[in-house]
């Protein structure tokens, strides 16, 4: 029962009160790059939580069979984003063959999962929080499940904004990253959550 | 190459953060305090320059389908290096920017100098470019960190001066806004300083 406990508060804590996006600051690029409409922003946030909770699985393997027993831990960095980049790679040729739709409807931004600095963070914070494999893939998952709420709030916000007056000087990334600002305010509610 | 203009390309018109918009998780993430700030901004002119330099060295070699993978690497590389000296000299830095030290390896700005700048350029001009580039990122770097420590605690130059390095108190600590320390202080400054950016620049064109 403890592991499930455990299990149920990584997932709060990585959806809600420590959030991706809004206290860790880790996958800005993508979130203000593909959230300009809501459709996207949703195929986005799904590739990242697939890539994510692959990317933890695999990388825990690496870390605990490879660069453990060989004492190789100096060269995690490399190991981890050749992973992540051949992965990336590998679901692009995968979804091009077995699923042609939901490549087309990805489109560039499969690709440009590499360079999310999301992914080679739960892979670098999962070893540094020492976690299992199953602990690993949960925050891999719900990592991703909250990037995935966060970029589809922004972007429902974001088709709003063409409607809204303000600076001229604000037009584009700055008002964007003022409504961030305030949507991470908001997410800072939940930080005094605590469940067990 | 005219170095002047390179220069006030990389501090102001084509500014890594502020204009090309990039590298934007670092900005927002460490800059609370001048310690962090200042770190940051030198290991990422460092690895941007030795990375810009070796990649126009090899730009003639590499085929141009696995190009981005060269650099990822090339990249990787410099940054385990920065990073292992970090943690070897200067532990209570690597303490304070944690994974976002490793997290340079994905920052937009050198990966973005390297496919932009360095693969098309020569090994001189590449060099300067690293710089200038690597200069404009940590000024504002800096700017950001003055503004949130002072705003938002009171003090200045957190994590180097003062007594044990908590700053040197200028505005009372109670009149700090708290906020501005907060993750939501990294959103609001610096959506106000590329809207001051773009406001200035756009003042000049008239």
């Amino acid at each position: 029962m403890d592991q499930i406990y455990e299990l149920l508060a990584i997932s709060l804590s990585a959806i809600l009160a420590n959030n991706f996006i809004f206290s860790q600051f880790l996958g800005i690029c993508p979130f203000l790059g593909v959230s300009k409409k809501v459709d996207t922003a949703v195929g986005m946030g799904i590739a990242v939580t697939f890539v994510m909770a692959l990317a933890s699985a695999i990388t825990w393997a690496v870390q605990r069979f490879v660069l453990d027993p060989f004492g190789l831990g100096y060269m995690q960095t490399v190991a981890f984003i050749l992973v992540i980049a051949s992965l990336v790679q590998f679901i692009e040729m995968f979804l091009q063959k077995a699923m042609p739709a939901l490549y087309t409807a990805l489109g560039v931004y499969l690709p440009l999962i590499t360079t999310n600095c999301a992914v080679l963070g739960v892979a670098q914070l999962n070893v540094q929080n020492s976690y299992g494999f199953i602990e690993s893939v949960t925050y891999g998952i719900t990592g991703g499940l909250g990037f995935l709420l966060a970029i589809v709030l922004f972007a429902s916000i974001r088709e709003r904004l063409v409607f809204a007056d303000y600076p001229k000087s604000f037009e584009g990334f700055p008002i964007a990253l003022v409504t961030a600002g305030l949507m991470a305010l908001a997410f800072m509610g939940f930080s005094g959550l605590k469940v067990w | 190459m005219n170095r002047k203009k390179q220069f006030l390309e990389g501090l102001l018109t084509q500014n890594p953060v502020l204009v090309q918009v990039l590298g934007m998780c670092s900005t927002m993430a460490i800059t609370t305090s001048f310690f962090n700030g200042l770190g940051m901004g030198v290991a990422v002119l460092v690895i941007l320059t030795l990375s810009n330099i070796i990649i126009s060295l090899i730009r003639k070699i590499v085929p141009d389908k696995i190009r981005i993978a060269m650099f990822i690497v090339v990249i990787a590389g410099f940054v385990t290096m920065v990073d292992l000296l970090i943690q070897a000299f200067v532990p209570a830095l690597a303490d304070s920017l944690g994974v976002f030290i490793p997290l340079i390896v994905v920052n937009c700005i050198i990966l973005g100098r390297a496919e932009g700048f360095s693969y098309k350029n020569g090994v001189v001009d590449s060099f300067f470019d690293g710089i200038f580039q690597g200069i404009g990122y940590t000024v504002v770097l800096l700017i950001m960190c003055i503004i949130r420590e002072l705003l938002g605690a009171g003090t200045f130059g957190g994590g180097l001066l003062g007594i044990d390095g908590k700053g040197i108190q200028i505005i009372p600590a109670e009149f700090g806004i708290k906020m501005l320390t907060l993750p939501v202080g990294g959103f609001l400054v610096l959506g106000c300083l590329i809207a001051a950016m773009q406001w200035a620049l756009n003042r000049n064109k008239k």
